[in-house]
């Protein structure tokens, strides 16, 4: 895959009510690798992953300015279609949220849902998503086991399975270890670095190491504005801005 | 005491001083309160319960409930009553479950959160404190009048539907609040559209909350009299109810005339115990499989 920009922020403003959570955010995310979002808590990091698949529509304060394009299309536009948005780019959430279903029905929900009735083909999808997310080989016996008794670290790689079923182009992650061990988180990053092949990932993370093992790219956001984007080794090894290396170095956050 | 002597250590010497000892009597004071309220509640509520049970066993048979009334209701059963109560409680059923829901669903999962959703629910909990006379009123010009539906078990059932509406919508909601905002957000992320995400991801949660609800709200409507005094109750009927237009005998209204409208009540006081222990009995298997739903529920909870 070549490494073309996939999404584009401009001077992206967003607000709950008064308050501006995102302040003219210009961002680009290259497809093919892998984007992590640093940044002291509150500083909007959530906030901005969620306005690239529109999440934040649901709650009824906010409001957006300027533009967020997806293989140049504004997804703020009128015309798009949020259900084929979110279908394209998916999203795992900080603490995994397995649907109270079995195994292979939490899987299986997206396609269900964008029309695939035929039971083999749903079999098919459903064994191919979890075997990218590396989870296949431990729960092939008993798909039909709710997914709600599964660990932490495989219920959130069932959600990553979830997300990869529907197949979309941009994997979108909130913190999507910080409530995993080290063994879990391993697997999961892992898995990141494998899904890079074939998705544009931008992943949140509070863990420095973690942003330098598995991203090519680093943010760090502060109060919801980007001080600096650039190269991950060189970002976290020779910081331009002050405040990007008080913040890795630990100085504050 | 008791609680001191636990508290002894084993070299014998009491730590307790004499603050512990004030804050352990306050305690017990508040626990012997505490429990005689409730010996009060179980009594009272045993005493009602063997009063009806024991008056009306003798009178309950297969004769009582599935023979017609006779003689002025001095003889035979009941079986009018019975059924009249039952077709009504299924068009409450009927009318609530879809019109609570609906409205729950729309306020929790739709609605803006603003002052005009604020008032509609202030105004839905108000309705459930308003006298079920009232009701029975509006229902006679609502639906015996303006909607020409006449005394009528449909005029009968929709106004105890109103009147039931506050509770099933109040449950309703509850329930829908208790579901996880993880299961919407999970499925709208995927690209459902906000019906595929309440329908397949936070209905199913919902449902024995809802049940449960609305079962309860039911059971409460079977025994009420005034909402159905005008809205199509008969005095007394001995024949079934032919369609949904017919007027009808239910258990709380034949209750009613039996110990203070009859002519005789001396007379058909054993046939008045033996209707408030069957009203009694259904209440209460309603509200059995209330609580059976929710404590399936909760298993299967556990189970996952
Ligand atoms: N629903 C909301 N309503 C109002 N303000 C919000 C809402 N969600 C977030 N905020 C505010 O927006 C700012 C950014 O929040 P956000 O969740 O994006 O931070 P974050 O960088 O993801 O933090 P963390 O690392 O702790 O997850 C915070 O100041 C927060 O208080
Ligand atoms: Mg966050």
């Amino acid at each position: 895959m070549e490494n073309s920009v996939k999404i584009v922020t401009e001077k992206l403003n967003l607000y709950y009510g008064n308050f501006q959570a995102l302040k003219e955010v210009n961002l680009e995310v290259c497809s093919g690798k892998v984007t992590a979002l640093i940044g002291p808590s509150g500083c909007g990091k959530s906030t901005f992953l969620r306005s690239l698949n529109r999440l934040n529509d649901l709650i009824d304060s906010v409001r957006v300015e300027g533009e967020v394009r997806i293989d140049g299309e504004n997804i703020y536009d009128k015309s798009c279609d949020v259900v084929r948005l979110r279908k394209k780019v998916g999203m795992v959430f900080q603490k995994a949220n397995p649907f109270p279903k079995s195994i292979y029905e939490n899987v299986a929900y997206g396609p269900r849902i964008h029309g695939v009735r035929d039971k083999k083909v749903l079999d098919r999808i459903v064994e191919k998503s979890l075997r990218e997310a590396a989870l296949w080989e431990e729960v092939k016996d008993n798909l039909s086991r709710s997914a709600l008794r599964l660990s932490g670290g495989q219920q959130q790689r069932l959600c990553i399975a979830r997300v990869l079923a529907v197949e979309p182009e941009v994997v979108l992650m909130d913190e999507p270890t910080s409530a995993l061990d080290p063994i879990a988180t391993q697997k999961i990053e892992d898995l990141i670095r494998a899904l890079k092949q074939k998705f544009t990932i931008v992943i949140v993370t509070h863990n420095m190491q973690q942003a330098a093992r598995v991203s090519d790219i680093t943010a760090f956001f502060l109060n919801g504005e980007i001080v600096e984007v650039g190269n991950t080794g060189l970002l976290f090894t020779q910081p331009v801005d002050q405040r990007t290396e008080d913040y890795i170095t630990g100085k504050f956050g | 005491m008791k609680v001191k002597s636990k508290l002894r250590l084993m070299d014998g010497h009491c730590y307790i001083s004499s603050g512990r000892t004030a804050a352990f009597l306050a305690q017990r004071l508040v626990f012997l309160v505490l429990r005689l309220a409730m010996l009060l509640v179980i009594l009272v509520t045993f005493y009602i319960f063997y009063h009806i049970l024991s008056n009306g066993i003798g009178v309950i048979s297969l004769e009582f409930i599935t023979a017609m009334p006779r003689k002025g209701m001095t003889e035979g059963g009941i079986l009018p009553a019975i059924l009249g109560t039952f077709y009504i409680t299924l068009i409450t059923a009927l009318a609530a479950f879809p019109v609570g829901v609906f409205t729950a669903i729309f306020l929790n999962e739709y609605a803006r959160k603003n002052m005009f959703t604020r008032l509609v629910r202030l105004s839905i909990r108000n309705l459930a404190g308003v006298p079920s006379i009232v009701y029975g009123l509006f229902g006679v010009a609502l639906f015996v009048r303006a909607l020409a539906l006449g005394t009528s078990i449909l005029s009968a059932g929709l106004t105890l539907g109103l009147l039931t509406l506050p509770v099933t919508i109040t449950a309703s909601e509850e329930a829908l609040k208790s579901v996880p905002d993880s299961y919407r957000e999970g499925a709208l992320a995927l690209g459902a559209t906000q019906w595929q995400a309440i329908r397949t991801n936070v209905l199913p949660s919902a449902v024995p909350g809802i049940m449960t609800g609305l079962i309860l709200g039911l059971s409460r409507a079977a025994g009420e009299t005034a909402p159905i005094l005008f809205t199509g109750a008969a005095f007394y009927l001995p024949r079934l109810p032919s369609s949904l237009s017919s007027q009808f005998m239910a258990l709380p209204y034949h209750l009613f005339i039996l110990s203070t409208q009859h002519h005789a009540p001396d007379k058909v006081r054993p046939i008045a115990y033996g209707t408030a222990l069957v009203l009694l009995l259904l209440v209460a298997a309603m509200n059995m499989t209330a609580i059976m739903i929710r404590a399936r529920f909760r298993k299967a909870a556990a189970r996952r």
